[in-house]
């Protein structure tokens, strides 16, 4: 019962060894088939592309432009999967960082300086962050409803710094836009790095610390992790603190894309985020997932916008292709669920 | 090791646990035996930090202490696990082991070192497992066997196990007891905890027993014979009932409304024979865990059946959900008043009139005054107090509970009523009116399952009796037939008595 994997592999035969190799490679990473699905779905969408497009597609500046035009998306991307690990949901982001993109080009454009500017735009995604996982852990209300309530709010301060569109003009902010850095072909914009450099340190504090890995318990079993002794409370206000953060510096990596600031960005950017998450191959429920699946789910749907924008497509195909791949998603997520539940 | 004395826990105004008295000690196995709501949880979580005290000391080796969460019960040498696998399948096993006190390195958790680590802890148990393997791919008794690696992976003085055979065979519960008395020469007090009382005698140097948070005694288990055992846990209470005439035939010989062949269902019941005759109470006794409540559920489609035929008046009938078994007139009523019952939100006039309603579908409104009627005439006839139609039914008191939940019942005209531990909890005045009212109803044609864990009760109730141990019915027998004493050697004794 308990040495399944060596008896087989005691058994002898190479074909006997190759498949407890598969089987040890299962049951340690069993849960990375979602994401390996999302990069297979991604590739796919490369080659249909490049055939469809007579070879424009796969080139260095299309991929590129990938990274530097989705930043922002990818930055919420990541905040959004710590919040969907512990089983939760964010719906702030979106008018978050249209909040916060607003405070930092009214704060720039009042004279003060980028030191100041920025790191009160990542404190103001950080309060309301809090906010919601004050609410969420201590007052037990549905992520969903506190975090509908962070929405309002985040939308509602926007407005009130500024009804209309703030030029930014701040050497600093354009930079990292403006700069590109070449190696051959490819080209990597400032608000790329910062974009990849978020994913990397989600990834190394998701799988690396304690706080990271109380975050993937709570999502296998909120009750599990605090009889473990886990501080539970702790790090699911983390996670939503994360996730607005993250949502301020996307303000920041939009602000600087656009050149400017206007309140009614990122309405519905929430849902793509959740989107991207999801096609990535985190489980809506919680426990399962990786921030790099976040990252080929933000590309995946990057792809099939620049695909469409390629064949002049209607916009509206973009949605409902979206719409479609998540709900095969969800399905498959169902599968591996029921599978894991009836094994158990 | 460890000592509690004087404990008591409150919930509200009932004691779950009253001046209750508990002692382990090093290298012993103690088990703590009781039925339902006799304080065995209450206590365990006590001494596992999950609950407060309201009264009474907590003793560890010498030290008094106070745990403020299971934390710091866990950092004083107190190693839990659960019924219900506390564990976390979606990461690895080594994490499942070491998670919370993980092996890092100015913060960053070393996994290979924690592996390591955890393969040690594993083969110190004989167990060869991966420790990288997510623990949700293995058997649930793997499962358990990793929460017990993780509950002795620290520095453990005491190990609670609660429950911990439930979902293990045979075999796998062998390689549990192995593991357990290997923890007792390290000198580990081990506090077991479960319903199989062979397995009780099989591991158990000492027992103390509970019943209704209350202290019955310590005793050690190779002096106290295995019948004063469940008499100890069931205890004996007399109270009056009004006389009724019985039915004293072995069969029933009414006509049969309900008859079960071979019903078996996943993890229960096994192999079940139940016939139930016209206006005839069959009493039901077992153990908690024997299998009553999964012979309750498989007979009114709240369990789906594996094998075995229910036939109503001799009709072969698929009984899949409750609803189905609702139409046919089969009715249940969970042992979980809370849980599965009352909607305490909700009025009692919508308590009684839900069933009904549910039964007619959304479109065919009854009545608002016609509902009140009704309601008020079930309140009536059922004398729950106090008659208020419009109180949310989660404030009146447990008798009053289980009384509105059967003229919830009753007002489907149900043809047979399948009662599980009806009068658990409640004070001995709704007892025996609840008692008169299943013999009422009887009298007027219905056919009643009555369940209950106090023998005296189901031989008071009951025209039968059938006896239920290790999910089988061992023995159906009319109830005049039977004393409290010959039924309480039915109930304890395997292996005898079979005929």
């Amino acid at each position: 019962m308990a040495a399944m994997t060596t008896t087989t592999a005691r058994a002898g035969g190479r074909a006997d060894r190759a498949s407890s190799r598969v089987q040890t490679f299962l049951s340690r990473h069993g849960g990375m088939m979602p994401t390996f699905a999302a990069a297979l779905i991604l590739v796919l969408l490369f080659i249909g592309a490049e055939a469809f497009l007579r070879g424009d597609f796969i080139k260095p500046l299309t991929i590129s432009n990938l990274l530097i035009n989705n930043a922002y998306l990818l930055v919420l991307a990541v905040g959004m999967t710590f919040v969907i690990l512990t089983g939760g949901i964010d719906l702030s982001v979106g008018s978050v960082m249209a909040f916060t993109g607003m405070l930092g080009a009214k704060l720039l454009a009042d004279g003060l300086p980028v030191a100041i500017a920025i790191p009160a735009m990542l404190l103001g995604g950080a309060a309301i962050g809090l906010f919601i996982g004050i609410l969420v852990q201590y007052f037990g209300v549905q992520p969903f409803i506190a975090s509908l309530a962070g929405l309002f709010l985040g939308r509602g301060l926007a407005f009130i710094v500024s009804l209309n569109s703030i030029k930014v003009e701040d050497p600093a902010v354009l930079w990292l836009q403006s700069t590109r850095w070449k190696l051959g072909d490819w080209v990597v914009t400032p608000t790329g790095i910062i974009a990849l450099a978020t994913v990397a340190i989600a990834a190394f504090v998701l799988h690396l610390t304690r706080f990271g890995r109380t975050i993937y318990a709570i999502g296998g079993s909120e009750q599990s992790a605090r009889l473990m002794g886990l501080k539970v409370g702790r790090a699911k206000v983390g996670a939503y603190v994360i996730s607005g953060t993250c949502a301020g510096l996307a303000g920041l990596l939009l602000t600087a894309y656009a050149n400017s600031s206007y309140p009614r960005n990122g309405i519905g950017t929430e849902l793509d985020a959740i989107a991207a998450v999801v096609i990535g191959g985190t489980l809506l429920t919680g426990g399962r997932g990786y921030v790099l699946g976040s990252m080929i789910g933000v590309f995946v749907y990057g792809t099939i916008k620049t695909i469409i924008n390629f064949m002049g497509a209607e916009q509206a195909w973009m949605q409902i292709i979206v719409g479609a791949l998540l709900l095969l998603f969800i399905v498959v997520q169902r599968a591996i669920v029921a599978r894991a539940e009836g094994r158990r | 090791m460890l000592e509690v004395t004087g404990a008591t826990v409150r919930f509200g105004a009932d004691a779950a646990l009253r001046d209750v008295d508990f002692r382990l000690f090093p290298g012993e196995v103690h088990s703590l035996m009781g039925e339902n709501g006799a304080g065995k949880s209450t206590l365990i979580k006590a001494i596992t930090g999950a609950l407060a005290l309201d009264e009474g000391v907590l003793v560890l080796a010498g030290e008094t202490v106070t745990f403020r969460d299971p934390h710091a019960a866990q950092a004083a040498g107190i190693g839990t696990v659960y019924q219900e696998i506390e564990l976390l399948p979606n990461l690895s096993v080594a994490e499942n082991i070491c998670l919370g006190r993980e092996p890092r390195r100015g913060g960053v958790i070393s996994a290979r070192a924690m592996n390591t680590r955890a393969h040690e802890i594993l083969l110190d148990l004989g167990l060869d497992l991966d420790p990288a393997s997510t623990l949700g791919t293995h058997s649930l008794a793997v499962q358990q066997l990793v929460a017990i690696a993780r509950a002795i992976s620290a520095d453990v003085r005491v190990l609670v196990l609660d429950e911990p055979t439930s979902s293990l065979d045979l075999d796998e519960v062998a390689e549990l007891f192995r593991i357990i008395r290997e923890l007792k020469t390290r000198g580990v007090a081990i506090l077991f905890v479960s319903h199989f009382l062979d397995q009780v005698y099989e591991i158990c140097d000492r027992v103390t027993v509970l019943r209704d948070g209350e202290l019955v005694g310590e005793y050690l288990t190779r002096e106290l014979l295995r019948i004063d055992l469940v008499q100890k846990m069931l205890g004996r209470g007399a109270s009056e009932l009004k006389s009724r005439d019985r039915l004293a035939d072995d069969e029933p010989d009414a006509a049969v409304v309900l008859r079960a062949r071979g019903v078996s269902s996943a993890r229960g019941i096994t192999e079940a024979d139940v016939d139930l005759g016209e206006g005839e109470v069959l009493g039901v006794a077992g153990l908690l865990g024997s299998g009553r409540t999964s012979l309750a559920r498989a007979l009114t489609g709240v369990n789906r059946l594996e094998s075995g035929v229910i036939r109503i008046e001799s009709r072969p009938v698929r009984l899949d959900s409750p609803r189905r078994a609702m139409s046919l007139g089969v009715v249940y009523s969970s042992e979980d008043r809370r849980r599965d019952g009352i909607v305490a939100e909700l009025s009692v006039l919508d308590n009684i009139t839900l069933a009904l309603q549910s039964e007619r579908g959304v479109l065919r409104q009854i009545p608002a005054a016609r509902r009140r009627e009704l309601a008020a005439s079930w309140v009536e006839a059922l004398d729950i107090r106090p008659p208020d139609l419009d109180r949310p039914a989660g404030t009146l008191s447990g008798g009053n509970q289980q009384k509105v939940l059967l003229a919830r019942l009753l007002a489907l005209s149900p043809r047979v009523l399948v009662l599980d531990e009806p009068t658990r909890g409640i004070d001995v005045g709704a007892k025996v009116e609840i008692q008169n009212l299943v013999g009422e109803l009887a009298d007027n044609g219905m056919s009643v399952v009555f369940i209950s864990a106090e023998l005296e009760e189901v031989l008071r109730v009951g025209d039968r009796v059938a006896v239920v141990r290790d999910g089988r019915v061992v023995r159906i027998a009319a109830a005049v037939e039977l004393t409290a004493d010959s039924l309480l050697a039915l109930v304890a004794q395997p292996d005898e008595d079979e005929e």
